[in-house]
């Protein structure tokens, strides 16, 4: 009896370790990131171009960054919510199953071969560019934009589409000016989280466009410099100065993460309080 | 689509116009979703053709044999995959070997013994750590993590253990063993968040049922909850082993990119995702070829580990809407 309840105790306290582990582990990354990151940021830093030699910047870094990651929005957040209506309002039982068992081994290709796989369609026989990584984030974005669509989609109740249908609204018109609003803000969210999750993929990048002068470059049709093949390439090096700067650089991404998807929880948070009272 | 009296109703409203504008529409939206939704199946198709297209000529060279040699000398041409086949077994089931009883006790902790009210904000931190991105825990892991293991955690390993040729005498802040620590820390938010919904699936009742009999939580857990989560724990580990063998970025950065296989896990060694990440640029195409076939080992690896444990995923959640 007695050593029945010393293993209870045992197995509960190394729970409670593993938990308190796990939090401590994510602690200790973000501590260390802010400790040798936050010294990093000012405004030279973020401004100036990378550089090889000197100490540099990364603003030509975080402008590729931001129009590798708007191009791959503007593809990847439409067709995903085109295929987010299509299996949530037009799908049958079968069909529906079967794309998004589709879209969830989508999910699961390795960024890598999702890289591979850009290289050998937009960069052999042309060269490295901003189109090539776009398309690399855009694959990698879809499959999570689609899916988490769909579950808010599903999630309007049948009344309020029956609602609109009853008001005389065709099928399209009820989807598009009543399913969709309805759904709205869980599909913001669902399109953040993507938007966070590429924001920070360097897998594709590295083949497809990762040989970039040390300049600001606009044209996507260009190799575009960005933030994480810099992070990659800086982390790689045995030069302290350009540790710190990979350090300075990581701590505005995970900034930018955390803050997309802290905004994206507490939107679907209102969602789901919002549906929960329309039941 | 659209039925006559669906339509009817807003022709009446609006004249003729309306409804044939309401016929297109209802068909546009119709095909435009379909288009889209056949486009997902059309790149997932494209990948594989283009993996496979990649690697043919180094099939067609090399053979299966490529799986079971370890010479990788691009200068004489010679390709074989043991070397990082051997680099993402240790490094994924190790990973896992650590992952998974630790997540088993998040999940168990976050469903059966933390107080309600702190149960929300640690499952959220718990998935915020899967939320960095890997080039960042790389990093931290090859300026943080590698020489503390280095100089702390491999001499106290070697100490303990050092008669099993696994925990050898020779450290190195880049290796095997940074790698399997850090795709520890990358799979146990996965593990964790997946066992701890199947956990939430197991009745009350059974859960019940034996504290009524005098058991404690420990019997609780042993007797109903995990083996009723078995298929779902299942699940969960491959999804683990899924996100480990893929990993490319973080791994490059920690495992220090070292050919041959070697017992001992604290000297460098290399991937199957990290070779690719490593040499894929500037690299001659019969090497490029070799490559695509680790990719083509690579993707049937994860297709299988992510398509199995998704239909297992999908079996709990169907019982769990029966009982």
């Amino acid at each position: 009896m007695r050593r029945r309840h010393a293993i209870n105790r045992a197995v509960e306290v190394s729970c409670w370790t593993a938990a308190l582990l796990a939090v401590a582990v994510l602690a200790i990354v973000l501590v260390s990131i802010a400790l040798k990151g936050a010294g990093e940021i000012n405004l030279d830093f973020l401004t100036q171009n990378t550089s090889s030699f000197g100490v540099g910047g990364i603003g030509n870094a975080l402008v590729g960054t931001g129009i590798l990651i708007g191009l791959a929005a503007l593809m990847a957040i439409p067709v995903g919510i085109l295929i987010a209506i299509y299996t949530s309002e037009f799908a049958g039982r079968r069909s529906g199953f079967v794309i998004r068992y589709v879209l969830d081994i989508l999910n699961g290709v390795p960024t890598i071969i999702t890289g591979i796989f850009v290289f050998a369609l937009l960069v052999v026989g042309h060269q490295q560019s901003g189109w090539a990584g776009a398309v690399g984030l855009a694959i990698v974005m879809l499959p999570l934009v689609a899916r988490s669509c769909h579950e808010v989609l599903a999630l309007v109740p049948g009344h309020v589409k029956e609602a609109g249908l009853a008001l005389g609204a065709s099928r399209w018109r009820t989807t598009l000016s009543v399913t969709v609003p309805t759904a709205l803000s869980g599909m913001i969210t669902g399109a953040l989280l993507a938007v966070a999750r590429a924001v920070g993929e360097t897998a594709p990048l590295l083949l497809v466009t990762s040989i970039y002068p040390d300049l600001l470059v606009t044209d996507p049709s260009q190799p575009l410099p960005n933030v994480t093949v810099t992070i990659f390439r800086y982390s790689e090096t045995p030069d302290p100065v350009k540790h710190a700067q990979a350090w300075g650089a990581a701590f505005i991404l995970i900034l930018f993460v955390l803050a997309l998807s802290i905004v994206a929880r507490s939107l679907s948070a209102r969602m789901r309080r919002r549906l929960g009272a329309a039941r | 689509m659209t039925t006559d009296a669906a339509t009817a109703p807003s022709s009446l409203l609006s004249g003729q116009g309306r409804g044939l504008v309401d016929r297109f529409g209802d068909r546009a939206l119709y095909l435009i979703t379909l288009l889209a939704a056949i486009l997902s199946g059309v790149i997932l198709g494209g990948i594989t053709y283009e993996v496979f297209k990649l690697a043919g000529s180094a099939i067609s060279k090399f053979g299966l044999g490529f799986l079971t040699t370890s010479n990788w000398d691009p200068v004489h041409e010679q390709f074989g995959a043991a070397q990082f086949i051997y680099g993402t077994a240790v490094s994924s089931f190790g990973a896992l070997l650590i992952a998974t009883p630790l997540s088993i006790a998040i999940a168990l902790f976050l469903t059966e013994l933390a107080p309600r009210r702190s149960r929300t904000p640690i499952a959220v931190l718990v998935e915020l750590l899967a939320g960095v991105p890997s080039v960042i825990l790389g990093l931290w892991g090859i300026l943080v993590l590698g020489p503390f293991l280095n100089d702390t955690v491999e001499p106290a390993l070697h100490a303990a253990l050092g008669w099993i040729p696994l925990f050898g005498g020779t450290y190195s802040p880049v290796g095997l063993f940074p790698a399997m620590v850090i795709l520890t820390i990358m799979t146990v938010p996965i593990v964790s968040s997946l066992t701890r919904e199947v956990f939430a699936t197991v009745p009350p009742s059974a859960k019940e049922g034996a504290l009524a009999l005098g058991g404690t939580r420990w019997d609780m857990m042993t007797t109903t909850v995990l083996p009723y989560s078995r298929p779902g724990i299942i699940a969960a580990v491959m999804l683990g082993l899924w996100r480990a063998v893929g990993e490319a970025i973080a791994v490059t950065q920690v495992i220090g990119g070292a050919p041959g296989i070697h017992a001992n896990i604290f000297i460098p060694a290399q991937t199957m995702a990290s070779q690719i990440a490593a040499q894929y640029q500037g690299a001659s195409p019969l090497n490029q070829s070799a490559l695509g076939y680790l990719a083509v080992v690579l993707l049937i690896l994860s297709l299988v580990f992510n398509g199995v444990a998704r239909l297992l995923v999908r079996g709990v959640q169907r019982r769990a809407k029966v009982s």
